[in-house]
């Protein structure tokens, strides 16, 4: 099934006013209301307080006024999940999508209730792919039940009526019930076991592009992100960390705050210092006068150079383990017509969420509530119980909008264990902890760098026999997540070479772990934002060691992995490759198969004398096996491009003294409107798995601008960021 | 004490004269869809009008907004209609995490004030707020679309 979906922006107006409700002002959003909700509220923020109605079950509500409120467990950071998901719970539902809103589930009763609403983890653009099994059973679930309490009622039996958008009707007798009339009846009815669930081809919803949920309120200003939260009597507190990663504070002298307008306390935090003050800006004055002696842990002579050097020394160990070997590598090597050799390196890159990290927090009276940009609430949760020195079950989480997470908000929680010790330190008033943006930059857990070398052996005909990879690299799962890594290998650092999907049958490939005090984490793409440009680009090299067509080398090379070839085939189409291109224009090419998903670009560029690139086009050809909401899915392989170019061309972090030496906006630049190219995204679903759209696009994009760089200047890129590198024709 | 008009109410502030208009408004007046990002006037999410033109206020003194009218994107609805900007911004669902938003619009806003149908150089030139999100692309073409939907009767051509 090759059922190619272009949605012009005409068939989805259509389709929203229709079918989104969401197109007028002053949607309902839960989020909106939280923070005042559960600043009145003593006891555990209350599923269904906002919006009361029956619960059929963990994830329907049903109200009297036939509106369905269907439940969201994960956060919403701009991917759209918190639409998409209760997508996958009405299709199964059978009810009237203009009859939905959308909920954020209590994380306090999410633990009283074991776990019911099952991960809250909202990383890997896992959400849909995850639970799109338990989603769609719930809502099939809630049907049966709805269905069996109508036919309950007219003592029928329930196979001789049908559901369809909030109505069950007797076909024989054509009475009718709407779910609102037999919710509560639904409610105490067993749960059925083994719901059959629908043919895809039967699907109404999932595969629509329905509006979001929560644009209507982000385009007025109503849309409530972590830094909004508003409590009455708050009080607000800047941090200043330590300069060098990893440093502790030796002494604090605050003497110059006393006496200071809006000054309230000095508390100490993990990894620096907190002042508390009446607003913000006052806070945020004052800890720039704050003087602070730093112990540097023993890494304040550290820089990038020598990071390079560790990196090395990691390519050249004779031994590291293996994360993947197939047929005699070695023997390859030594029948080959020609061997190419090359590394790569890529840098230490920064998530840069346009909301800094912040964290609300009151403790009072042996609870703690919590209102942050998180992307796991349940840890979120969890790291305040520990800090506050309470039980689980004495926090809510109450969840804002994400200002962008990119990863940055899940799994390190340093910024609730900061707010939340400084509410601990100030108990019983509520406080607004907030980073400015240099302590965001410079107190990261970066994309980590990289250093690859890469060998291949060729026939006689061009042909590759033979590839080995080396792969230097932190781990971040031995340094963040602290698990001991399986067989020495560290899954995001291998990510693409251990599921390489190109028929070359001599491999091998290893890893060298090299951390260093720079923290590091997962950001956007992870190893597929860094390994396809030595993957891809490597490839490239190869293609023209052997005089072929990179396009066509790549399409024989994957002759018998047909979804690879897939997106590669659409996006080569698509794109037109082969054909003419203006004077001046050059065309380059990568495939990628990250987060379950396919994805493969064609980028077109240009490259002036004098070095200047001109990015004219972005082809992305993305299979994510089903797409439950195909305007979302291209919305996110645009952002994706833009997430892609950012990391091939600007995003660089450095080190000196063992310090970050980048701070804002100004040293740490980001894409702008005027460097966005046309992107034009081709959704080739299969069919048959549920893939991912949130990070994929972000694969291809640095191989294939970089592959069309050489193919324009003849100059093969292998290190980024591209704004390092002098394009000049020589 | 400073007073200023915010949304078409005057309000009266008693802070520094120095404390930038972005966290007089967030942490003094509650008007929070102003967004800090930055704090240089880099990033853009703190644009707000200032007597009609689009200003970062992060960098704006309090003290220099005395006198004048300020707009937030909670007053560019007029009547309870949402303004064309965010009707386009709607139809081609542009934000996703929605952070940078309040402030993309009031420029777009601005923008379109001052030239009523610009061309896609215009708006890389006047449009240079931070998207870490990317929504570049359908900034671009709601912009467009705002233009094409905004009464204008003397709409000037370009030539």
């Amino acid at each position: 099934m090759h059922n190619q979906i272009k949605t012009s922006r005409r068939q989805f107006l259509k389709q929203s006013a229709a079918i989104g409700g969401g197109l007028t002002l002053g949607f309902y959003l839960p989020g909106a209301s939280v923070a005042t909700a559960a600043a009145t509220s003593s006891g555990a923020g209350a599923v269904g307080g906002a919006l009361p109605g029956t619960e059929v079950n963990a994830w329907v509500v049903v109200r009297p006024d036939n509106i369905v409120v269907i439940r969201y467990a994960r956060s919403e950071m701009g991917q759209g999940s918190s639409t998409a998901a209760p997508m996958m719970v009405a299709e199964e539902l059978e009810c009237d999508w203009k009859q939905v809103r959308m909920e954020y589930v209590s994380v306090n009763e999410h633990i009283r209730r074991q776990r019911v609403w099952g991960s809250m983890l909202t990383a890997g653009s896992r959400t849909i792919r995850e639970s799109q099994d338990y989603l769609r059973r719930a809502g099939a679930n809630a049907r049966v039940m709805l269905v069996t309490a109508a036919a309950e009622r007219w003592s029928v039996p329930a196979s001789e009526c049908v559901a369809a958008l909030g109505t069950i009707t007797h076909t024989p007798s054509g009475r009718k019930l709407t779910y609102g009339q037999v919710a509560d009846a639904a409610g105490k009815l067993e749960p059925p076991k083994d719901v059959k669930l629908k043919d895809p081809k039967d699907w109404t919803i999932i595969g629509k592009s329905l509006a979001r949920f929560d644009i209507p309120d982000a385009v007025t200003g109503r849309l409530r992100f972590g830094i909004d939260a508003q409590l009455p009597g708050m009080v607000y507190a800047a941090v200043v960390q330590t300069p060098v990663i990893g440093g502790t504070v030796k002494s604090v002298d605050a003497s110059k705050l006393k006496g200071r307008r809006g000054f309230i306390k000095v508390v100490p935090i993990e990894s620096g210092v907190a002042v508390v003050a009446d607003n913000w800006w006052r806070a945020s004055q004052m800890a720039k006068d704050l003087a602070i002696e730093w112990d540097d842990g023993g890494n304040g002579k550290v820089t990038s150079a020598s990071i390079l050097e560790l990196l090395r020394a990691g390519l050249d160990q004779p031994e590291a383990p293996v994360a993947r070997k197939s047929g005699d590598v070695d023997a390859a090597f030594k029948s080959a017509a020609k061997i190419i050799e090359a590394e790569y390196y890529t840098p230490y890159a920064a998530h840069a969420t346009l909301e800094p990290q912040v964290c609300t927090a009151l403790v009072k009276n042996g609870r703690v509530d919590v209102w942050t940009s998180t992307q796991n609430a349940e840890e979120t949760l969890k790291q305040a119980a520990a800090t506050a020195g309470v039980a689980p079950e004495n926090v809510e989480v109450h969840r804002m909008q994400v200002g962008g997470g990119f990863g940055r908000r899940g799994s390190s929680q340093d910024f609730v264990r900061q707010g939340v010790a400084i509410a601990k330190a100030m108990e019983g008033t509520p406080v607004k902890m907030l980073w400015s943006r240099e302590q965001d930059t410079q107190h990261d857990f970066y994309r980590p760098v990289g250093l690859y070398r890469l060998r291949a052996a060729l026939d006689a005909e061009g042909n590759p026999t033979g590839w080995i990879t080396r792969i230097a690299m932190p781990s971040i799962d031995a340094t963040l997540l602290k698990v001991q890594l399986k067989g020495g290998i560290d899954r995001s650092a291998v990510d693409g070479f251990g599921d390489f999907p190109y028929a070359i049958p001599n491999q091998r490939m290893d890893y060298a772990q090299r951390d260093t005090h720079v923290r590091v984490g997962f950001c956007r793409g992870v190893g597929q934002s860094q390994n396809p440009f030595a993957r891809e680009c490597f490839l490239d090299e190869l293609a023209h060691a052997a005089g072929k067509d990179p396009y066509e080398f790549r399409r024989a090379l994957l002759a018998r992995e047909a979804r690879p070839l897939g997106v590669l085939n659409a996006a080569a189409k698509a794109a037109g490759w082969g054909k003419p291109l203006p004077p001046g224009v050059f065309r380059g090419i990568a495939v990628t198969e990250p987060y379950g998903s396919f994805a493969a670009s064609v980028i077109e560029v240009s490259v002036s004398n004098a070095g200047e690139l001109k990015i004219h086009r972005i082809v992305t050809a993305l299979d994510c096996g089903y797409v439950v909401n195909p305007d979302n899915a291209i919305a996110q392989t645009e952002g994706n491009a833009a997430f892609g170019l950012n990391y091939a061309h600007h995003s660089e972090i450095t080190i000196k003294d063992g310090r970050v030496e980048q701070s804002n906006f100004n040293d740490y630049v980001m894409l702008r409107i005027a460097g966005m190219p046309k992107v034009e995204v081709v959704l080739v679903p299969s069919g048959g798995f549920w893939g991912s759209v949130g990070e994929p696009g972000i694969a291809p994009i640095t191989p294939a601008l970089c592959n069309a760089i050489f193919a324009a200047t003849g100059k093969r890129i292998r290190s980024l960021p591209l704004k390092n590198q002098d394009l000049k024709k020589t | 004490m400073i007073k200023l008009t915010v949304n078409g109410k005057p309000r009266t502030v008693d802070v520094e004269p120095e404390m930038p208009l972005l966290w007089v408004l967030r942490d003094v007046l509650d008007v929070k869809g102003p967004k800090y990002g930055c704090g240089i006037a880099q990033c853009g999410a703190c644009i707000v009008h200032l007597d009609g033109k689009a200003t970062p206020s992060c960098v704006l003194p309090v003290s220099a907004a005395a006198g004048k009218k300020v707009v937030t994107i909670e007053g560019l609805a007029q009547g309870g209609r949402a303004h064309p900007v965010q009707t386009a911004w709607i139809e081609h669902q542009v934000p996703q995490c929605g952070y940078c938003q309040s402030g993309q619009i009031m420029a777009a806003v601005a923008l379109l004030k001052r030239n009523p149908n610009p061309t896609d150089k215009d708006i890389d030139e006047s449009m240079t707020n931070i998207c870490r999100c990317g929504t570049y692309q359908r900034i671009r073409e709601a912009i467009h679309a705002a233009a094409k939907s905004m009464p204008h009767p003397s709409k000037p051509t370009k030539a």
